[in-house]
């Protein structure tokens, strides 16, 4: 799993030859530990003339305790004052070469034609080289879909461009973000804007969520434990990115019930014994594992709060010589294990209010990939699920959401051909490979009570991989 | 004050400002002020009288000048009889003591007085060394001839340095630019913006003089007839070609957007309603309140020169006024930077709701009506004389417009603001 080329590039030799010969220089990524702040270092929050999302920005940047400055511009300022934040003034004209940001957070939801999108160009043009190694950028918008005037709707759909190419102009592990928040659901942004502009979110960049209004209410919440009292079922959990996503929810204070194959029993058992949880050893492709996991849940915990499908197989053969019963296994357990879960713990209330459903799909099921037609078959399926499901589970108070996992470092990925495997590393944004809690951590943010206002999202956990982007 | 008596400006004047080491390199401070003081008893008729009191003070003052007041008003051709005090308060001196004989008048304790200031960096003091001065003190105290000979023989070369005055806080070290351009930088003000302003005081100060306004308030004095330092001409582009003084290479604020060190002296005559029509005189104003504000610029990283920021918002408040209720605004020039960063301040959401407990910002103030006949940075900026070149330029527009109010801020080193109220007669 140890990425020699980065550790080599990191040293003061390694850092001199590749920079002459124009190489590729992964940083080494700044990494979530509890009891750190939300972000580390000073916030510009800008914003533009009619923005509506500033105010809820500068709540949650108050909330977090950040140093924030803003430009001489009148929403942020006033964003600031309604806040109570002491902000700061940045004039870039007068700003001192030195006065580097941690995060750049811009509202650009009052942008409405595209000759406004100056103001993102004017924000940008002045502070982009001012953002610090793994530093955040951060765009808050307007879904285009829910623009009612067309012309709204181009100029909002432009952020994405803007936004996934300062993503790969950022550099030192920097990432970019747009967030398009629904009208009414300005208040819902708070555990979105925290994960992204924590270092929780490492790995992600490039991305755009979307922020409607919440599926259910939920009450004040410890940060640091944000799933205090609630139960999240992991499939696919003792090994790899299952146990990493087990181990971050029991550290946000969940119960994790593991779930994997009898083969397995053994791993599970370690993982869920050390985080505290409990394990149920079951296939979910037998057709009684739906109603094994529910009464389960049901008997042992009284229902569950967080439902997370990671159990997944890759049974590579190009097309042609791919077998039935090659394809049927990975359809089956990636693609139709999940539906039925859901059909189940929902059909028989075992989801309690608030709940949430997380898919696990992959940058192949977006991009497609040779050899894997299956695989990709099955994962751009959970997509579809998310899509199709997501809808009828907002009327039941819950969200679904999928990650979409790139090039993580995991068992699987260190016995790739190393060509493979340079080329899955390096081909993103950050030049390097994830690690398996940057995805744990992504699936933790659409866990939290607080993110009710998330659904239907698909959010790749890749560094801004080249590859179906 | 309302149960209190009026306080009427009944006019004031000045002598021309000078540059530092101009025109009045060898004027002391006693004489321009007496020259001063003189002048205004020719415009109001005051020869031999005895008026309630004269305040006056200066920054650089030496130390003979104990009683410079009193020392002016002897010899002045005001009665002998007049009492008077010196008092000092950094750039707010003037105005400061405008407010103090008001007070007395508002009190009933005297009828009538005059307020003035005078500042020279030409002839300023300079101080033997602190150990020079240890040791001439020792001389003093010794009887003995062997002992004075074994104190001489403490003397060395270096203690004959003189210290020379700095324009220097004495808690940071910073001198009032560099204070000044850290708070240009925090509040973001930009070179383009303070070199505008400085065009804008020129030209005010440059018509004042043209269309005669100045007439009755500024007395020729040593051959000079207008302030040593205004440029009419002066535009943008020839600023804008100035190296920065203050702030770094970087910096925004240069000689053409600072008010320069200067020479000079003004005094104003106040009186009750009763006194000046006792004499025949009109008010040309009235002045209704003043709030005095300072600010912990050491600890808390306030502005040096942000009191003024706070003080009028607590005199507005005290008055029931708002910041747009006014015709005239006199904002002293000490930087264009001071002036833009008291004026954002106010405009500000994050600082009102932060620094004043204003739930709304303070406001703007319409910058036609800022300064309208040119500030400190035109004219010049003789420390303590400021106060009353504005009280007596904003009781005459007052006067001439015959209705509205004006607003003074002044701030001033230390971390001090002196503020006030006009109102037209």
């Amino acid at each position: 799993m140890s990425d020699r080329y980065q550790q080599l590039v990191n040293t003061p030799i390694g850092r001199v030859i590749s920079k002459q010969i124009g190489l590729p220089a992964p940083v080494r990524l700044e990494r979530y530990e509890p009891g750190q702040p939300v972000v580390s270092g000073p916030v510009l929050l800008g914003a533009v003339p009619g923005a509506r999302l500033a105010g809820a920005a500068a709540k949650v940047l108050a909330a977090v305790g950040a140093d924030v400055q803003t430009p001489l511009q009148e929403e942020a300022r006033r964003a600031a004052a309604d806040a109570g934040l002491p902000a700061g003034i940045f004039n870039p004209e007068v700003a001192s070469a030195d006065q580097t940001f941690k995060a750049l957070v811009f509202d650009a939801s009052g942008i409405s034609d595209s000759a406004a999108l100056r103001e993102a160009w004017a924000f940008f043009h002045a502070t982009i080289r001012r953002v610090r190694s793994c530093g955040r950028v951060i765009v808050l918008g307007s879904a285009p879909q829910a623009c009612e005037d067309p012309r709204e709707a181009v100029a909002q759909r432009a952020l994405e461009g803007l936004v996934r190419s300062i993503g790969k102009e950022v550099r030192k592990g920097a990432t970019a973000q747009l967030l398009c928040v629904a009208p009414g659901a300005e208040e819902q942004v708070e555990s979105t804007l925290r994960f992204f502009l924590s270092p929780k979110s490492a790995y992600v960049s490039g991305q755009v969520v979307r922020i409607g209004a919440a599926a259910a209410s939920y009450e004040a919440l410890d940060w640091e434990r944000a799933l205090a009292g609630k139960v999240a079922l992991v499939t696919g959990a003792s090994r790899g990115i299952g146990e990493a996503i087990a181990e971050v929810l029991a550290r946000d204070g969940a119960h994790v019930v593991g779930v994997d194959v009898p083969a397995q029993a053994e791993e599970l058992e370690a993982v869920t014994s050390r985080i505290g949880g409990s394990s149920l050893t079951v296939d979910v492709t037998d057709d009684t594992a739906p109603a094994t996991i529910a009464a389960h849940l049901l008997d042992g915990h009284g229902g569950v709060d967080v439902v997370v499908h990671n159990a997944g197989v890759t049974r590579d053969k190009t097309l042609a010589r791919m077998s039935e019963e090659l394809w049927k296994a990975v359809i089956e357990i990636n693609l139709i294990a999940p539906q039925r879960i859901d059909q189940e713990l929902f059909g028989h209330k075992v989801v309690r209010d608030n709940g949430r459903v997380v898919c696990v799909s992959s940058i192949s099921g977006i991009a497609g990939n040779a050899g894997q037609t299956n695989y990709s078959t099955s994962k751009a399926g959970v997509i579809g699920v998310v899509d199709a499901f997501a809808p009828a589970l907002a009327k039941r108070g819950a969200t679904l959401n999928a990650v979409a996992p790139g090039f993580i470092e995991t068992r699987m990925t260190a016995e790739m051909p190393i060509a493979t495997r340079e080329a899955g590393r390096r081909m993103n944004s950050l030049a390097q490979g994830g690690l398996p809690v940057d995805v744990a951590e992504a699936i933790a943010w659409f866990a939290n009570p607080a993110s009710a206002g998330v659904s239907g999202n698909v959010v790749r956990v890749c560094g801004q991989s080249l590859i179906g982007a | 004050m309302n149960s209190n008596r009026r306080v009427a400006v009944l006019g004031g004047v000045r002598i021309p400002f000078a540059r530092q080491n101009g025109p009045y390199a060898r004027a002391t401070n006693q004489d321009m002020l007496t020259a001063t003081l003189d002048a205004l008893v020719d415009r109001f008729e005051l020869d031999g009288q005895v008026l309630g009191e004269v305040v006056a003070g200066a920054v650089l003052k030496h130390s003979r000048d104990f009683n410079l007041t009193r020392e002016c008003v002897l010899g002045s051709r005001l009665a002998a009889e007049t009492p008077g005090y010196d008092v000092q308060q950094a750039c707010g001196t003037g105005l400061e003591a405008a407010i103090l004989v008001a007070n007395k008048i508002a009190l009933g304790q005297i009828d009538c007085g005059i307020a003035g200031g005078v500042d020279t960096t030409s002839d300023a003091p300079i101080a033997i060394s602190e150990d020079l001065r240890a040791v001439l003190l020792e001389l003093s105290r010794t009887r003995s001839n062997a002992g004075r000979l074994r104190t001489l023989a403490r003397l060395r070369p270096q203690h004959i340095v003189p210290e020379i005055p700095r324009n220097a806080e004495p808690r940071t070290g910073l001198s009032m630019g560099e204070h000044a351009a850290i708070m240009a930088q925090d509040w973001g003000i930009g070179r383009s913006d303070q070199d505008e302003l400085a065009v804008e005081s020129h030209r005010g100060l440059a018509a004042a003089y043209d269309t005669g306004f100045l007439d009755d308030l500024v007395m020729p004095y040593l051959g000079l007839e207008r302030d040593q330092n205004l440029r009419p001409d002066t535009t943008a582009e020839k600023l804008a070609k100035l190296k920065p003084v203050f702030g770094g290479p970087e910096g925004t604020m240069t000689a053409g957007n600072s008010t320069p060190l200067s020479d000079g002296a003004s005094a104003v005559l106040l009186a009750g309603d009763q006194w000046a029509a006792e004499h025949g005189l009109e008010p040309q104003a009235y002045l209704i309140d003043a709030e005095t504000g300072a600010v912990d610029y050491v600890h808390k990283r306030e502005g040096l020169l942000m009191a003024p920021a706070y003080a009028v918002p607590r005199l507005l408040a005290r008055a029931g006024m708002e910041l747009g209720d006014f015709d005239f605004y006199e904002i002293h020039e000490a930087f264009a930077s001071q002036v833009l960063c008291t004026l954002r301040a106010w405009e500000d959401p994050v600082f009102c709701r932060e620094r004043l407990g204003l739930a709304e910002p303070l406001g703007s103030i319409d910058r036609a009506k800022m300064n309208t006949h040119g500030g400190s940075i035109a004219a010049g900026h003789p420390f303590a004389a400021t106060g009353g070149r504005i009280v007596a330029g904003l009781a005459k527009m007052l006067a001439q417009k015959g209705s509205g109010r004006g607003l003074i801020s002044i701030c001033a080193a230390g971390g001090l603001g002196v503020t006030a109220i006009m109102e037209a007669a």
